[in-house]
């Protein structure tokens, strides 16, 4: 490459990472019966995308695939072959590898050629009997830029017009670039080459080149202003691109390479210019850096603080003399509230960003348990955090594994029990108050309630045949518990449903689960709004203020001298409604010098964390709000009892408490109480 | 005397093109720093005080919306009396990609210093601890005592960044 393609590396990773994402969409919603062509060609083109831009910037490797990709699913959408599940799976195998290359590409590193030969092999044997020219080129070293062959080698005429991009027409040097680059391929005679200061002037070029139509798109992709490029054979070759099959023009007859002035079909508009790439709406959104998105909703919290400051100052005011001030300052107050809204909105993805990957997964792996499943989904325009939509990825795939493998049983046990053979997985997601809800339903077994239990004896947990059946389906989210009979290779390896909880845990929500025998199961996850806004409590501690997270808290109490027991000589423990509860003075944890120090003066915050229960002796309780949650470790350092910072409405800093570690603390505490 | 080769050595100094320094005054020592590393200058606010932390880790502090640790050198030299006045000042820091402040009893000066200028301390650094001291420095009559307050503040005994990312 004469010019360095660098630059547009990125570009091309975005848009490849892009058609992968709908190359399986599209193909594991695909009815094999009657495939609608429209998908099909959907597909097709997303395939020929990735190889025409992966080809000219020299990644081989994922042009070698797509373009046996291509082939298979060409002579499907001419009807020369029925689509088939084996031809299903080896695409999706081929996305598959395409994207493990396309992320090694990313990084620059090697790519294990192993698999991306064997898949070549794989589709190469659904392929109805090769062409010759069409045999894929499996050798690594292949040329990317298939040639068009089954014409023999007879080269085409291309009458080329296209209208440079600006940054091309202002630098003859990468115009000559572009020359070299197309000389590389065929003969090139420049009918008009516009002088360079005229912008937007049309260059036209005659090309004689044994390369389909599409390889010269791409190579002109990349230098001509988009939607530009025009392509049309001249005298003698086919209309561009016919053998090779685009389906956007009618064969000609082949006719005798006279020099008759076969009227080249005069530029039918190549709307597939497209192609290549992503249709006109992409130009409606930009990409930007999350750093850059924090540091705006940074500044913009710094704003609401600064404006209610002066609203406060602005109290003692008579609204008389100062009607017009006031008048602005409530108009601040709305436009700030408004742009806080808004600028918060920006870090939100649609749940659809992690939805998306579960229809292929569902897939997979009902084909390898051998059972029927639907997968159903609601609400993927929910929108949530950033941060949290990516974090979510990993539960919700244990969780949709989980229903998969235990919940969903075999399709011979299915109609024995007089349900349908194919079994239905919901995910849905919604909003609800300040959290949003993401359920994962199946219409399964449901929960063995005497097979857990019988479990967790085995493993040592206490479980009476008393325990209610919320209790006992609590059970499943501890350590090591995992009831499938076999271990298999999609589940039950016993790590799952405890890892579950403690990644939602992280993530500041919550997962509680429901089920009915021979009805199904349900798992409930819910999830804060966002990672950067947490509903708090605030208690005073002395003259420090702390914030506690109000999902742990159950309940706020003043305790009588009765209710207070000590441990090897000192206050220790309270007794609440027949419990012991172990007591962690926060003034003493945080060395509070100022910090009250008699129990029945203070408050007692009841919270839970993980199941167990203990109560923070506070001061007094200030009030429950949203606040900001700021990282301690952009600047400073983890600090042990804390789990981050933010800011009051009067601009100090506050500390959030790490309840998670504090309660390791009085879990210790608890056990000799108990 | 003026020395070259017994400067000690300095990653930033000359990487930075410029020997131009910020001081201060903790009690009657006049200190020296790279004026590089400063982002800006503030008064004292009072900071949030963080449970087991050195005592010379005042805590944390609102800067526009990002919370930044506050120590005050005074108590890591056991130098000045520590007390807060309307004049104690706060010298922001860059450190690589963070931002750290400092407590000072004032900001007295910007001086040029070239590096041929600095004489070594050996053996006074036994309070401000080996590596953090350039050496010392002469302005006129003043005696001026340059710290590499890069490495000092990225140093473990600061504490100021965990021990696992301290690079």
């Amino acid at each position: 490459m004469s010019i360095d393609m660098r630059q547009f590396h990125q570009v091309f990773f975005d848009e490849a990472a892009e058609h992968l994402g709908q190359i399986e969409s599209l193909l594991v919603s695909i009815d094999l019966r009657r495939p609608d062509d429209e998908d099909l060609n959907a597909v097709f083109r997303a395939a020929h995308s990735i190889k025409g831009s992966a080809g000219t910037f020299g990644f081989s490797d994922m042009a070698d695939i797509t373009h046996v990709m291509e082939n298979l699913l060409d002579a499907v959408r001419k009807g020369e072959r029925a689509l088939t599940a084996d031809m299903v799976d080896a695409c999706l195998a081929a996305d598959d590898i395409l994207r493990a290359q396309l992320a090694g590409h990313r990084q620059e590193c090697q790519v294990d050629p192993a698999p991306a030969a064997a898949i070549i092999e794989r589709l190469t044997r659904l392929l109805p009997a090769a062409p010759v020219g069409q045999a894929p080129a499996v050798a690594a070293s292949a040329d990317p830029l298939p040639v068009r062959e089954s014409r023999g080698l007879q080269a085409d005429v291309f009458d080329v017009r296209f209208v440079p991009e600006p940054a091309v027409a202002a630098q003859p040097t990468l115009q000559d670039n572009l020359l070299d680059e197309l000389g590389r391929i065929g003969g090139v005679e420049i009918v008009y080459r516009p002088p360079p200061e005229a912008d937007d002037a049309r260059w036209w070029l005659k090309i004689t080149t044994l390369m389909p139509a599409d390889t010269l798109q791409g190579i002109l992709d990349f230098m001509a202003a988009p939607g530009t490029v025009e392509i049309s054979a001249t005298d003698g070759g086919a209309p561009a691109g016919e053998e090779t099959a685009y389906g956007f023009f009618d064969p000609l007859p082949d006719l005798p390479a006279a020099p008759v002035s076969v009227p080249a079909p005069q530029a039918p508009p190549r709307e597939p210019a497209g192609e290549a790439k992503p249709a006109a709406g992409a130009d409606t959104s930009i990409r930007i850096g999350v750093d850059k998105v924090d540091q705006m909703i940074n500044l913009v919290g710094e704003l609401v603080i600064t404006q209610a400051m002066l609203l406060q100052s602005s109290q003692g005011l008579d609204p008389v003399l100062h009607e017009r001030l006031l008048a602005s300052l409530g108009q601040l107050q709305r436009n700030t509230r408004d742009l806080q809204a808004s600028v918060m909105s920006v870090r939100m993805l649609p749940v659809s960003m992690v939805f998306s990957r579960f229809p292929r997964l569902v897939h997979d792996l009902s084909r390898k348990l051998g059972k029927q499943v639907e997968l159903k989904t609601l609400g993927e325009h929910t929108e949530l955090d950033k941060g949290l939509v990516e974090r979510l990825a990993d539960p919700l795939t244990h969780l949709i594994r989980n229903s998969l493998d235990h919940g969903i049983e075999l399709p011979e046990a299915r109609v024995a029990a007089g349900k349908a053979p194919s079994g239905l997985i919901t995910l849905s997601a919604s909003q609800q108050g300040g959290s949003i809800v993401v359920e994962v339903g199946d219409d399964g077994a449901g929960l063995d309630r005497a097979r857990i239990l019988a479990k967790a004896r085995e493993r040592g947990l206490p479980a009476p045949d008393s325990l209610s059946d919320e209790a006992v389906w609590a059970l499943i989210f501890e350590p090591g518990f995992s009831t499938a009979e076999i271990v298999t290779e999609v589940s039950g390896r016993g790590v799952g449903m405890d890892v579950v909880r403690r990644s939602i845990h992280a993530l500041g929500g919550r997962i509680d689960v429901k089920s009915i025998a021979g009805v199904g199961t349900r798992f409930t996850v819910r999830l804060p709004l966002t990672l950067a806004i947490l509903d708090g409590l605030s208690v005073r501690v002395g003259s420090e203020t702390y914030i506690l997270p109000l999902g742990h808290v159950t309940e706020s109490l003043q305790v009588s001298p009765d209710m207070i027991h000590s441990l090897s000589g000192e206050p220790r423990l309270i007794r609440l409604r027949g419990r012991y509860l172990p007591v962690v003075a926060l003034h003493r944890e945080f060395g509070v010098a100022d910090g009250g120090t008699d129990w029945c003066a203070g408050i007692m915050v009841v919270v839970e964390v993980d199941g167990v229960q203990m109560a923070l002796f506070v001061d007094e309780l200030l009030g429950q709000h949203q606040v900001v949650i700021k990282s301690l470790e952009t600047h400073f350092r983890r600090v042990k009892g804390f789990s981050g910072a933010t800011i009051l409405g009067d601009g100090r800093v506050a500390m959030i408490l790490d309840l998670q570690a504090l309660v390791a603390g009085a879990r210790r505490l608890q056990s000799v109480a108990a | 005397m003026p020395l070259q080769a017994g400067a000690p050595p300095s990653i930033t100094d000359d990487a930075a093109g410029g020997c131009e320094y910020l001081t201060f005054f903790l009690g009657d020592e006049e200190y020296a720093i790279d004026i590089l590393r400063v982002q800006e200058i503030r008064g004292y606010d009072p900071v949030t005080p963080i449970a087991g932390t050195p005592a010379f880790i005042k805590g944390v502090a609102n800067l526009r919306g990002t919370i930044v640790p506050i120590a005050d050198l005074r108590i890591k030299f056991g130098v000045g009396g520590v007390e807060y006045t309307p004049f104690t000042v706060v010298i922001i820091l860059n450190i690589g990609l963070r931002v750290v402040g400092i407590v000072v009893d004032s900001v007295s000066d910007v001086v040029s210093l070239p590096a041929r200028e600095l004489h070594p301390a050996a053996g006074l650094s036994a309070s401000i601890g080996a590596g953090f001291l350039r050496g010392l420095g002469t302005v006129g009559e003043r005696m001026l005592i340059v710290l590499d307050i890069e490495r000092m503040m990225r140093s473990p005994d600061m504490g100021l960044v965990d021990p696992d990312d301290a690079g």
